[in-house]
This record gives C-alpha cells, structure tokens and sequence, in this order.
C-alpha cells in the first residue's frame, strides 16, 4: 500500500504526488482560483479605475500643477524663475517677455497666459493683450519699450505676479483654498479681508452637514422605531411612505419644497390666511402641541397613532415646518423685544396694547412683504436638505431595530427596569450601528450636497460644493476648484478615519 | 477598375454636397422670450430658404460648456448667443472660430457691413445681433400715480419705497448701478470702479438692500418674481419686461435711468461640426432685414443702423410701435451705460470674488 499524498523528502518536507512540496502545490492550486476570481472581477476594476479614480486623480493634480503659463512662454519662464522676486525687473526678463509674446500671439494663446496672471494680480489681462499686440514692433532695450506701452510694467506687483504664474508647480492655489495668498518671494499671507471666504465656508458646510444629521437622527429615530413595531401590513405602508419619497427626483422634492416655502407659497398663505382670520393665536400652539406630543409619544404608545397611518409622513414634515416657522417667529420676536408667547396672543389680536408693534404689522400687512422668510436662505437649505436625506437615516436605523430581539426588553423588564431604563439601556444602544451608518451616510452626503442649496440657498445658504461649481462654470479657474475639492476630500477621509477609531467601521449596519 | 473608384468617389461628392444641402446645425441662446424671437426671425426663415434644420437649445451664459467641448475635442454646439466680454475672451483663449467680415451681406442701400454694425458688434470671433440692456422694472399695479420709482435712486431707497428687490447674482451691472443711485455721472461709472475707494462705495450702496435681494441668475426669473409679487422691483433684460408687458398683459413699468446697454453676439466655437452652415446662418440672419424682423418679436435693438428703418410694430400687435421700447430709443438713453467689456475682463477674477464673499458674510 502506498501512501502518495504524504511522501516526505528527505528535508522532512511534505511532497504532492509528483514530488513537488505540498506547500508550492497548494500555492499553485490557490492562486488558479485567486488569478481566475480577479480576472472575473477585473472588468469593473478597470472600469472604476478608469472612470472614477483616474479622473479624480487627474483633476486633483491640477490643484497644484498648472503650466498654463511656462508651457506656452517658456523663455520668460526660464528667466523668471531664476529671479528673486525683489529686486527691480531687468533687461534679460524684459527681453525674454517680449520674444514670448511675439510667438504666443502668434499661436493664439496669449488670452490664455494673460488669464492665468489676471488671477494673480487683476488687471494684467488687458495688459498682456495690449502689449502682445504691439511686442512684433519693440526694439532693444525692451524694458524701457513696456513701459512706453503701459507704465504698470514698471510695477514690481506685475512682475511678481508673472513669476507666481509662471512656476507650474505651485502651493498658491491650495493658498487661495484657504483664503492664503502665496506671494513671489514664498512666503504666504492672508488675503484681503474682502475676499476671504473659503474658510468660512468650509466651517460652515460642517455645521450644516452636522446639523442636518443631528436633525435627522431626532426626526428619523421615532419613524424607525414606530416602524420596526408596527404589524407588518402597516409596517409596509409607512416603508413605502418613507421610500416614496425617496424614490422622487431630488429636483422635484426640492421644487416642491420652493412652492411650499416661499413668500407667497403654501405656508405663508396659511399663516396669512390665519393671523388674518385670528386663529393664530389658538392653532399656532395646537400644532406646536401636536407635534411635541408626537416627538413624546413615541417611546410608549405607539400604537395609538395607527389611525393616523395614512397621514404620518406628512405629519412629520408639518411638524417639522412648523418648528422651523416657530423659529423664526421667535427670532422675529425677539427683535420686537416680545416675549414668544406674547407674541402669539397679543400680537396679531385686533385689541392688542402693544401699540408700537402693531402699526408695525399693520404696515406690513399694506405692503404685505415681510412674510416669513422659509426659502433662499439658510433655512431653506436646512429644511430641504433634511427632507432629502432623512430616507438615508431611516432606513439603517430600522433595519437594525428590526434584528433586536423584543425579547431583551422583555427580560430587562422583568428584571425590574421601568420602560425608560429598558429603553434607554438595553434597547438604544443596540441601535448605535444603525445610528451611526444612518449618520455617516447623511454627513458625507451632506458635505457635498450641491443642487439642493443652489436651488433654495439664496446667498447665505451656499456650501462649498456650490463654489467648487462656481470656479468650474463660470470662472473657469479648474485649479483653483480642484484645490478646493481636494481639500474637501481630505476632511471627508480624515473623518472617516475618525469614525473608524471611535466607532470602529465593523460596527456599521446598513441593512 | 479605376473608373469604378473615381465613379464611386464622384458619387461620394455627390453625396456629401447633397449632405450639404440638409445640414443640421445646433444653435444656443438663452431661451425663453428671446430665443423665440431668434426662431421666428432667423432659424424658421433660414431653414426654409437652405432645407437645413436647426436645433435650438438654451443655455446661462458664460463660457464654461463651450471651454469644455472644445478642450475635450467633441464639439456639438455650432454657434452660440453669447455676451461680449465673454466673446473677447473666448476669442482670446483661441475657444472660437475667425469670422471673415467681408462675408456678412452688405446693407441694402450698398453699405458696406463693416459700416453698418455699430461701434461694439463686430469683433475677430463675434458678429452681434442684438442691442440689449439691464433696467430695472416695477409692478405698476402696486404703486399709485404720484410715488412711482422713477430714477436708479429709487431702486436702492428701500427707505421710501420699502419690499424686496431681484437683482443678477453678479457683480457685473449692480455694480454700475450702484454708483449711478449714488449721483455718479454714467461716463464715470469705470473710472470710479477701477479705483479701491469707488469699489467700496458700490459695495456700500449694495451692502445697504442686502437683507431685501432676491438674487436671480436666469434671464426668465425677473418677470416671473415681479409677476408672483415675490419682489417690488427687479432689474432684468429690458426686452423679457417687455415681453412680459406686450405679449401677457403684465402691467409692469420699466425705468431706463442708468441702464447698461450691451451686445449679444453669434460666435461660432471652434472645431464646431458644421461651421460651415453655421457661417452661413450666421451671415443670414444678421443681414439688415433679418434684425429688423426680430425687433418685432421682442424690445432688443438690432445692431445694425440700417435695420432701425425696418422696425415696425410688435408682431401680434400693429398699433404697439417697438421703436419707444428699444434701449436705443432718444428717451431712454438720456443716462445709459455702455457695458465696459475691457474693465470687466480685467477685473472679472477680483470682482467676483469680493462679490461672493460678500454674498457669503
């Protein structure tokens, strides 16, 4: 009897049947199956690759690359490099100038170098066109022949610009990302306080993208859990309220919101109609009170709200605006020196004593334009942005609660735990993954949220993504948008990385 | 053998002059009012007269798509309306076609089309169409007969005439606007912007209605915002007012103190599929007729003097004269601004960028 498989030779290792080590064999026979698994996959590798990784890389590299100048004067180029951006210009650079203009005319490119530099220092387009117009006709010495032609050639500032431009690899647009102005001499500084804005709106995009996840997780917790405890057949008819939404075109929902909120749209006629009908003061807090009773009711008695099935979402969505509108009444208030409540009461009664206040409503209901302001602001964006994602926090949440056994609050339960304590310590923190995946998912999402504050945004509801649109539409500064985004994608994996820590990425469930 | 090969390659040519005669060319404007006075001008006429189709589409303005198709090399627009800082430019960068004067038709009388064209319209790249400009406009209704806006001033007094305001998110126009209100002189207007203090002023004037805008970026917003009472007054592309007035009965009013009169002009990017159909579009509906023929569709004028005889009334309407609506009218040009293309291609990068911040704060 022979015993193939396990030969041993004679170094003590084990031997396949054709005498080579089971070890290499075994390689072998792996790494068929692991070459055929990755040619089946390599399609899409390629495919990712090519259409998603290349052109980001592509695109980022421009952030800090761009030859629009030296590629096209290289001479001046050479010329300026070695110059050390202080002292005056000379001769050599003047020279080296005026032989690149004559071939970048020539060529029809001179728009382009003079755009590049107008971004360093404005005005330098018209005088790089001016100027390659007439450099065929200058004679030696060229410096004092520029200066003839417009005297800002005689400006340091000028020089110093080209000298930016014309260093291809160049930290200035990563600068201007972060309102720093790269200057010739290498050093950076801030720039004029009139044209900051990227930081703001970097720190600004954060808070909105953290605000609207908080608001998601408060308003989509209740929906998951109200869901995951409902009979099936009710629990499928809420799903579908909750994905019809979802499965609508992001332009309508946000559309939709425009005829909702804006100053003459559904709300505002509603609380006109109201305040001039008198029923503010008595509905304005009914529906204040429904909603908190709603956001109460939650934990315990769910099942009293099955008769409003059909309505629930829109419920939600009501409350919601009405929160928002109450918001902003208060903030009106405040600035009335009002309290909230009297605000309510007195101040749209007809026999109000509050004097002052109501000559000024009744001045604003003459020329009927201080309405709430809901839309092209920053609460519009808050709003619309949160109907929106609000689908991407319920869904993981719910799935999550779905796979808790009821069972574990039962035994908390009879162990003695009142409703609160079960809930609160048995029950929620076995939906944390499900926070957390819903959480994620809505902040990254969020952070590059672009349609939704265009459309409703007005000016201050503008996140960065909508000026890393702007520098690719209409200024056409490319690097300047992929400095931008680079940024943006650096904090979005930085945050990543963070969640991975704390949270620990294993921990998310997404269904 | 051979004479097969040169039958085929005749029949080849043959074919493709017989091409020729069906091109389909897409042509790019602005949409809305103005666009369809574009069709019933220029593309149904020209399409008659060659057999070629047109197929209009509409875009916002700027030059980022036509920088996109031609850098990418897959061109598919083959002329476009476009505004003349961005055709300077455009031509600049080398994104556009050369147009050969000498092949646009002459005026009727014999002169020559060099001469024609007023001042701004003819450039290296760009042949203007029409004269337009930015005013702003009120909702008569709203207001009784004796406290009507009636100067640039008004426009930013929200003092004596309270409500929001639209205005163009740009600085291009506010800007000039903004120093009219404040008394500065129509021909000033550049000076005192290319200095710091002028640029902050404007700013100020602006900065003062900030918490009033209702900022707009489509040329069809305006009237819709005036028309939903959203705001009190907006200023706008004075023929969509017109339109809105003419052809829906809107009762708004334009004021023309302190307008910015500008051109709108055919380029053709460059590597367009069919340039050569598009130049010959091009060269039809600019010739003195077709431009007349225009004006009767909406309140821009034609850019060439000898269609001002032409122009008659309003196309639905024979007792609406459009003479009296057009920027260029003696009326309304007593305090106009002449769109300073150079200065707004110098300081484009620097203005946009304190506008949007300021936008931002």
């Amino acid at each position: 009897m022979t015993d193939t498989s396990s030969q041993v030779d004679s170094s003590g290792l084990l031997l396949a049947a054709d005498g080579t080590p089971l070890k290499r064999k075994l390689r072998q026979a792996l790494s068929v199956n692991r070459r055929r698994a990755f040619l089946l996959v390599a399609p899409l590798l390629l495919f990712i690759f090519a259409s998603f990784a290349l052109p980001i890389a592509v695109f980022l590299w421009q952030g800090f690359h761009n030859d629009t100048y030296e590629s096209r004067m290289p001479a001046s180029s050479a010329v300026l490099s070695d110059w050390d951006g202080s002292s005056e210009p000379t001769e050599e650079m003047a020279a080296a100038l005026v032989a690149d203009l004559i071939v970048s005319r020539k060529a029809k490119t001179i728009g382009k170098v003079a755009t590049r530099v107008n971004v360093e220092q404005s005005g330098t387009r018209s005088l790089f066109t001016k100027t390659a117009r007439r450099a065929a006709k200058m004679e030696a010495p060229f410096l004092p022949a520029l200066i003839n032609v417009d005297k800002d050639w005689g400006d340091l500032e000028t020089w110093q610009a080209m000298k930016i431009a014309a260093t291809s690899f160049t930290p200035a647009y990563f600068a201007a990302a972060i309102d720093k102005k790269y200057n010739a001499d290498g050093s950076f500084t801030d720039q004029e306080e009139t044209r900051q804005i990227y930081v703001w709106l970097f720190v600004k995009t954060f808070l909105v993208s953290a605000g609207v996840m908080a608001i998601c997780v408060l308003l989509g917790f209740p929906v998951a859990y109200l869901i995951a405890h409902l009979p099936a057949r009710q629990a499928n008819l809420l799903i579908i309220l909750v994905l019809l939404p979802f499965w609508t075109s992001l332009l309508v929902r946000t559309t939709a919101w425009i005829a909702m909120l804006q100053g003459e749209g559904v709300i505002n006629d509603g609380l006109d109609y109201m305040i001039n009908n008198d029923i503010a003061a008595f509905l304005g807090p009914a529906l204040l009170g429904i909603s908190n009773a709603f956001l109460g009711l939650v934990g315990i008695a769910a099942e009293i709200l099955n008769i409003l099935l059909a309505v629930i979402n829109f419920v939600i969505y009501l409350a919601w605006l009405v929160i928002a509108g109450a918001v902003e009444l208060f903030e009106l208030a405040f600035e009335k020196d009002l309290s909230p409540s009297e605000y309510w009461v007195t101040g749209y009664d007809k026999p109000a004593p509050y004097v002052p206040y109501l000559g000024d409503v009744q001045k604003v209901e003459e020329v009927g334009y201080d309405r709430l302001s809901l839309i092209y602001n920053m609460t519009g964006t808050v709003i619309a942005m949160t109907h929106i994602l609000l689908p991407f926090m319920i869904l993981p949440i719910y799935s999550v609660m779905k796979a808790i056994p009821p069972s574990h609050v039962r035994a908390a339960k009879s162990l003695g735990a009142t409703n609160w304590t079960a809930f609160w310590r048995v029950y929620f923190p076995a939906t944390i993954p499900g926070i957390g995946a819903g959480g994620l998912l809505v902040f990254i999402l969020a952070i590059g949220y672009y349609i939704t504050p265009a459309l409703v945004g007005g000016s201050d509801g503008q996140l960065i993504s909508n000026f890393i649109a702007y520098h690719m539409e209409k200024s056409l500064n490319y690097s300047l948008a992929a400095a931008l985004g680079g940024i943006l994608l650096v904090s979005v994996l930085i945050l990543y990385w963070l969640y991975d820590r704390i949270v620990g990425i294993d921990n998310m469930k997404l269904g | 053998m051979n004479r097969a090969i040169l039958l085929a390659a005749a029949s080849g040519i043959a074919l493709t002059g017989a091409a020729q005669a069906a091109d389909t060319i897409t042509a790019v404007s602005w949409g809305g009012a103005y666009t369809k006075s574009q069709v019933e001008a220029y593309h149904k006429p020209w399409m008659a007269k060659t057999g070629n189709k047109i197929i209009s589409e509409d875009y916002n303005g700027g030059l980022a798509q036509i920088k996109a198709q031609v850098e990418a090399g897959n061109v598919t627009w083959d002329i476009v309306d476009v505004e003349l800082s961005d055709a300077i430019r455009g031509c600049d960068e080398g994104l556009l076609e050369e147009i050969d004067h000498s092949a646009l038709p002459d005026a009727p009388d014999g002169t020559p089309a060099t001469e024609d064209f007023i001042s701004l319209a003819l450039h290296d790249c760009a042949v203007a169409n029409i004269v337009w400009s930015t005013i702003y406009a009120y909702d008569g209704s709203q207001y009784n007969a004796f406290e009507r806006p009636r100067s640039m001033a008004d426009f930013f007094n929200t003092k004596k005439f309270p409500g929001k305001r639209g205005l163009r998110k740009s600085p291009k126009a506010n800007l000039e606007m903004a120093l009219v209100s404040d008394g500065v002189a129509a021909a000033d207007v550049y000076d005192v912007l290319s200095t710091d203090e002028g640029v902050d002023r404007a700013f100020a004037i602006l900065d003062s209605i900030k918490d009033d805008v209702v900022w707009w970026e489509a040329g069809a917003q305006p009237p819709q915002l005036l028309a939903d009472g959203e705001v009190k007054m907006t200023t706008a592309y004075n023929g969509r007012i017109f339109n809105a007035m003419a052809s829906e009965g809107k009762p708004f009013e334009i004021v023309w103190d302190g307008q910015v009169f500008d051109v709108d002009l055919w380029v053709i990017p460059k590597g367009a599929p069919n340039k050569k159909a598009a130049l010959d579009f091009l060269a039809f509906s600019t010739d003195t007729q077709r431009l007349a023929d225009q004006a009767a569709w909406i309140s821009y004028g034609p850019a060439r003097l000898s269609s001002s005889a032409l122009v008659g009334s309003y196309n639905s309407d024979p007792d609406l004269k459009m003479g009296p609506h057009m920027p260029t009218a003696p009326a309304n040009f007593g305090n106009a601004i002449a769109n300073g293309f150079e200065f707004w291609a110098d300081n484009q990068d620097e203005l946009n960028e304190r506008f949007n911040a300021w936008l931002a704060s």
